[in-house]
């Protein structure tokens, strides 16, 4: 082979996978990174996108949406919103998974509640939002069920009261959303030795010691892994909250995409929402690179 | 055996080619983006544009439909991108924004130009001077009255004044029952009920939330709506879950007879009675304040025209729509819309062929059309603000009067 021929082959060896990497760099590069940095830009931009010559704003927007009470109120609901939901689809999750692999039920009875354990991911959000909007209506099921049983005495308005709205669309979350963690660690359950059980059944250990001791131990790196995700994700929701409440009633459900979507779409203040949508964005990529090291680091 | 092109042949050939070429050049498409063709019967706004193009040689139309959401985020980024479409379908709230982007032309000049007749139309609507829409069809807002709950609470007269009103609520209220007197949605998520179900009040008594073109939401009219609102909350009367209802909820409560007055859009009639034929309802003007005998301010809204301030064939779209606003075509458009025409000589079939049609007609014909928020600026972020307020206010953290000013101070600042 001639000196020249080697130098090609080399360079088309370098090249080649660039060349398979590129429709996916193409991809990610159009439809991520690029709306991405389209919206920082709006961020520092006066009237973002309603002007054709928009003049550079500096952090005026930023300035702005920290000074504006609603954004910290909906600060605080969205962490709230995301972490009972998270704390609850775990435990949830946990229980209905240690349930379905259990051997002391029925396996038929097992099979009937795995589809039923499994029914909430089967619905979008905006079916999940009008199934509680009218169960949850003063007038609805659950307010005539628990008046009946005497546990209130008045029709409640979950959502349209200030004082429930918050639990009543974070409740409707949870009901959502626990299926993910269940079947992840009802898959992680199944894939635990039994060895471990029948060493800790010859050393006389009782049933919650070796949920302790065993069970969760094994599970860990599932559960740290799936709430990371379910964080990220559970911060970003919106079609549910915007369908059961608007954000309302007030502010008291307002949360950082509602805050955002309001922005852009009923002030038409697109470089405010955008400066909202970093705000986002950081948080979110704050988890994630915290996700990817605890990845790594297993 | 052999063929041959004769000169006289080619001759003919490129004589057809340049008049199909100069009359394909003649031709001007327009576009016309609109949310309106979904909502009308399948084929009839394409079958009205035929119509258009067969009166207007030269000029075609290319219809641009989507849901009603789907349009209006369409017509925000071609105004900002200077993309808009010819002609575009309006909503009132929507064109101060459009105004303030310079993206709708003004059809001043063009009225001028071609002798169009101002007072056929029943609103010109116009932001700093520029005449930007026409409403071409309005869907007003009366009361609807369940004529059964009415007559089993001994509801005889159906009130006219807001303290009827509130008798009558009271005595169609069973709570128990589920049933109450009126139904007001406020969701945020469609803060619409601050225009149709409490300024309407405001409207109705020939009032203003506006003073010289600006707020004047601490001045007794909106005070007072507030103060209304207040005692029809506070007397038990409302249907529960204000806060998160929408107009929807509020229209399907009323047709499973569980509410008995509303105020809701003419638009809904044909829906009701389909969802329930056997409801017996009428329809009434928004009550009055006491004392009032001057005309009756009427809330609507409507399937607004205007055009693009950076169309090429403004002469064109000039057509189109004066074509749409012409007596025969607009009676035509809004009798298969069901909503009351934009030319004041039109006359849709329906207000003979329907009674309860006819009698809101009639409603119509003797009151005004009235709508404050058309032309505002961020007129449902406008909406929202008041909307947060009025819950507070109903929620017991605020008086009438600090509603009114907190929302006063919330629009001030975006005016």
């Amino acid at each position: 082979m001639t000196r020249q021929k080697r130098s090609h082959h080399r360079l088309k060896r370098a090249v080649a996978p660039y060349l398979y990497l590129s429709p996916s760099l193409l991809i990610i590069g159009l439809l991520m990174l690029l709306p991405m940095v389209t919206v920082i830009g709006y961020s520092f931009q006066n009237s973002a996108v309603l002007r054709r010559d928009p003049s550079f704003a500096g952090l005026k927007h930023y300035q702005a949406i920290f000074a504006d009470p609603v954004f910290w109120a909906s600060l605080w609901h969205t962490l709230y919103f995301t972490c009972m939901s998270v704390v609850f689809h775990m435990t949830i999750g946990m229980v209905f998974a240690l349930m379905l692999n259990s051997d002391r039920i029925n396996p038929t009875l097992r099979n009937i509640l795995r589809v039923l354990y499994i029914l909430p991911w089967l619905f979008t959000a905006v079916i999940i939002a009008v199934i509680w909007r009218l169960l949850l209506e003063p007038n609805g099921v659950v307010s005539s069920v628990l008046m009946q049983m005497g546990i209130i005495g008045s029709k409640v308005e979950w959502f349209s009261s200030p004082a429930t709205a918050l639990h009543a669309v974070t409740f409707a979350n949870i009901w959502a959303g626990y299926p993910l963690f269940m079947v992840s660690l009802l898959a992680g359950l199944q894939g635990i030795p039994k060895d471990f059980y029948e060493a800790a059944d010859i050393d006389g250990a009782k049933a919650y010691q070796k949920l302790i001791f065993i069970t969760i131990p094994q599970l860990m790196p599932i559960i740290i892994s799936i709430s990371l995700l379910d964080f990220i994700w559970t911060m970003q929701v919106f079609p549910l909250i915007w369908i059961t409440t608007g954000g309302g009633p007030i502010y008291s459900t307002e949360v950082l995409s509602t805050y955002t979507y309001k922005l852009a779409f009923s002030s038409y203040n697109l470089s405010q929402a955008s400066a909202s949508a970093v705000v986002i964005l950081l948080i979110s990529l704050g988890l994630t690179l915290f996700y990817i090291r605890y990845q790594k680091a297993r | 055996m052999m063929f041959r092109i004769q000169p006289t042949m080619l001759k003919i050939a490129a004589a057809a080619w340049l008049l199909g070429a100069t009359s394909a050049m003649a031709d001007t498409t327009l576009e016309f983006t609109q949310w309106w063709e979904p909502e009308l019967p399948a084929g009839s706004l394409r079958a009205i544009m035929n119509d258009f193009e067969a009166a207007n040689p030269g000029i075609k139309v290319t219809l641009v439909s989507g849901p009603y959401a789907t349009t209006r985020d369409q017509i925000s980024v071609g105004a900002a991108t200077g993309t808009l479409s010819d002609v575009v379908g309006l909503d009132g709230a929507w064109v101060n924004n459009l105004n303030a982007q310079g993206a709708l032309a003004d059809m001043n000049p063009m009225m001028d130009a071609s002798g169009f007749d101002k007072t056929q139309v029943a609103d010109i609507i116009k932001v700093d001077g520029k005449a930007v829409m026409f409403p071409v069809a309005s869907f007003v807002y009366p009361v609807f009255v369940n004529l059964d709950l009415a007559a089993q609470a001994g509801v005889t007269k159906l009130p006219s004044t807001r303290a009827e009103f509130l008798e009558a609520a009271k005595k169609m209220t069973h709570a128990d029952k589920n049933q109450y007197g009126w139904v007001l949605p406020l969701s945020l998520q469609t803060p619409s009920g601050v225009q149709n179900d409490m300024m309407s009040w405001v409207w109705a008594s020939g009032q203003s939330m506006m003073a010289d073109g600006k707020p004047a939401l601490e001045g007794k009219p909106v005070v007072d709506m507030l103060t209304f609102v207040k005692s029809l909350n506070d007397a038990g009367v409302i249907s529960p879950g204000i806060a998160t209802k929408t107009e929807q909820e509020k229209v399907e409560e009323f047709v499973n007879d569980r509410i008995g007055m509303m105020i809701d859009s003419l638009a809904h009639v044909n829906l009701i009675r389909k969802r329930n034929p056997k409801l017996n309802f009428d329809l009434i003007p928004v009550p009055v304040v006491e004392d009032y005998s001057g005309k009756r301010g009427l809330p609507y809204a409507s399937w607004g025209i205007g055009i693009s301030a950076s169309s090429k064939h403004q002469d064109e779209a000039w057509k189109l729509v004066q074509y749409l606003m012409s007596e025969k075509v607009n009676a035509k458009l809004v009798s298969l819309a069901n909503a009351f025409p934009g030319n004041v000589n039109a006359k849709p079939d329906f207000v003979t062929s329907d009674k309860a049609f006819g009698k809101a007609f009639e409603i119509f014909k003797t009151g005004y059309l009235a709508n404050e928020f058309t032309g505002l600026p961020v007129a449902e972020d406008l909406m929202t603000q008041f909307d947060v307020e009025a819950q507070k206010m109903l929620a017991g953290e605020q008086s009438p009067e600090q509603a009114a000013a907190n929302a006063q101070k919330g629009w001030t600042a975006k005016f």
